[in-house]
């Protein structure tokens, strides 16, 4: 075999070789998400959906664990959403080219790969104590809206930034002011993007596990909350808890709480997908 | 009148971009000042250099290094599994596959990070260690090795996606001359293209390692909460981040030696991802000036 087609032959093995490790993470999710739904699709009826936890296995449901999950999900949109979307239009159509700027997109950056458990810390030390909010749906929810916000903020500057400038000199010509501009053209040009960022930040807000138990969140509430300042637990918690313990009935409560927490976030990413593609299309 | 409305709604979005600078001076004063107050009883020489983490014992020692190996070590094993797999996608990807391919496959992974991480916890601990004890027979049911591995499949599309962008970045002219010299496209791949795009890559690879550091409920659920001094991946250990959630899951009085610890730990844990995070950011920027 001469160099030639020693160079060829490796040419293939590597395009082969690339091809497995393309489906390999792909194959392993499958493989675990089949392996899940064997363990967990059988506890899955109306009244695991609807019962309080408990110390049975089987007498065990996800309501109030549920109930907290989609608490945290209301309050953290109404908290991050408005402040996000606001600080992304700030910095790309206002706060351009000076020096505070940049420190600010350093920040944002910065801030974006601080990891979650950290947030947690400051919730506890800010909203826990100084704020004296407790271990409450609120405290839990300004918390995943601190660690959402980057993402927020760098999904609504990317979007704005794809608005083409004619749009906006047409609205000038026209004798809008900036902000008529911002208001009537470039957010609405934008909103697809925005909300596709906003809901793929929120699809992590629903799965985030580790500030929530820091701030004090519980394996075990007896009832869902009915207020802001209530305690609670979510459905990431909750599986937590199930997989620590050692009894073999927890493990399939776990895997039918892993399914339902599973189908929340693969719908939000649906949405988003969904969104994205849409508004690429309307741009092209 | 319109004047003084645009003015208002400038100041008020300014606030709302204020606020990530609040983020980041709550993040460190909280942190400075708790492990402030933790240094204060404990000598910051003891804090380094002492090779037992004992704070919830009677006999209590404040080493944080087994911590930090245990950190160190499911990082390593994630990285070693990332890194191939992830540099092997983002170059098939780019060199190789058909354009329609790339842009179906490239979603699909990436909801490899979208899968919330308690969900990989169960994975490790539930699937992949039972599966590693039939070829480890002494691999413990709690252990670096399991933890490590399935952190690495979820940080994968950090690694691909980052660097395959950066890969498509490299003008088709360089391709094409090197094509033109008789090169497959595996030596245009290796010698070519991942050389132009090195920086690009090397990014993705700090980002992956900050988020493998970070990592919490993979390691909380499947590494143990034994905080110890080995490299050995087959026995319980503790990583920072699970020992804060294992104090968070008791009941810890405010104000405690206890309390403080994990805002000591939490400090470490934020240093180490703040210089990995800096650096890449320094590296992305006189990235994009060299392209543009």
């Amino acid at each position: 075999m001469n160099s030639i087609q020693k160079n060829r032959l490796k040419d293939q093995l590597f395009k082969v070789w690339g091809i497995v490790c393309t489906l390999i993470g792909l194959i392993l999710l499958v493989i675990f998400i089949g392996d899940i739904l064997v363990d967990g699709l059988q506890r899955i009826d109306w009244s695991f959906i609807t019962s309080l936890p408990s110390r049975k296995a089987e007498k065990s449901g996800i309501y109030t664990a549920l109930m907290g999950s989609i608490w945290i999900l209301l309050l953290t949109t109404i908290i991050a959403f408005p402040v996000g979307v606001a600080a992304g239009v700030y910095l790309e159509e206002y706060g351009k080219n000076n020096r505070f700027s940049a420190l600010l997109e350093i920040n944002i950056s910065n801030l974006a790969g601080v990891p979650s458990i950290i947030y947690g810390l400051l919730g506890l030390e800010v909203f826990v104590r100084i704020m004296n909010l407790g271990a409450s749906v609120l405290a839990g929810s300004l918390t995943l809206s601190l660690l959402i916000l980057p993402i927020i903020i760098v999904a609504t500057r990317e979007s704005i930034k794809a608005v083409p400038n004619s749009i906006r000199d047409a609205s000038y010509a026209l004798g809008a002011s900036k902000w008529q501009t911002i208001w009537n053209q470039v957010l609405p040009a934008s909103g697809g993007g925005i909300l596709t960022g906003v809901i793929l930040a929120l699809s992590r807000a629903v799965g985030e596990t580790a500030p929530l138990i820091v701030v004090g969140a519980l394996a075990y509430v007896p009832f869902a909350p009915s207020n802001p300042l209530d305690e609670f637990s979510v459905l990431p918690i909750q599986i937590f808890n199930w997989i620590s313990r050692p009894q073999a009935g927890f493990i399939e409560n776990a895997a039918a709480a892993i399914i339902i927490l599973l189908f929340i976030t693969f719908i939000m990413n649906g949405i988003a997908v969904y969104f994205r593609n849409k508004w690429q299309k309307k741009w092209k | 009148m319109r004047k003084i409305k645009e003015l208002v709604i400038e100041k008020s979005l300014l606030t709302s971009a204020l606020i990530t600078i609040a983020i980041t001076f709550g993040i460190i004063s909280v942190l400075a000042i708790e492990a402030f107050r933790f240094f204060s009883e404990v000598s910051i020489f003891d804090f380094f250099t002492d090779t037992q983490w004992t704070p919830l014992f009677t006999d209590k020692h404040y080493g944080i290094l087994p911590l930090l190996t245990g950190t160190l070590l499911t990082s390593f094993i994630a990285i070693s599994v990332a890194l191939p797999i992830g540099l092997s996608i983002s170059i098939y990807l780019s060199e190789y596959a058909p354009k329609s391919f790339r842009r179906t496959i490239k979603p699909l992974l990436e909801l490899l990070a979208a899968v919330p991480t308690v969900v990989y916890g169960f994975f490790a601990l539930i699937v992949v260690t039972p599966f590693l004890q039939e070829i480890i027979p002494n691999l413990s049911g709690f252990n670096s090795l399991s933890a490590g591995i399935v952190m690495g499949i979820m940080i994968i599309p950090y690694v691909s996606s980052l660097s395959e962008d950066a890969l498509h970045a490299v003008p088709g002219d360089l391709r094409e001359a090197s094509f033109g010299m008789g090169a497959t496209r595996l030596q245009t791949a290796f010698k070519v293209v991942v050389p132009a795009a090195s920086s690009g890559i090397i990014v993705s690879i700090i980002l992956a390692i900050s988020r493998a550091i970070g990592e919490t409920m993979i390691v909380a659920i499947a590494a143990g909460q034994q905080p110890r001094l080995t490299l050995d991946p087959t026995v319980p250990i503790e990583t920072i981040t699970a020992f804060i959630v294992q104090v968070s899951l008791g009941d810890v009085q405010h104000g405690s030696i206890e309390y403080r610890t994990i805002f000591a730990a939490g400090i470490t844990l934020f240093v180490f991802t703040f210089l990995l995070n800096t650096l890449s950011y320094r590296i992305r920027k006189k990235y994009q000036e060299k392209y543009e």
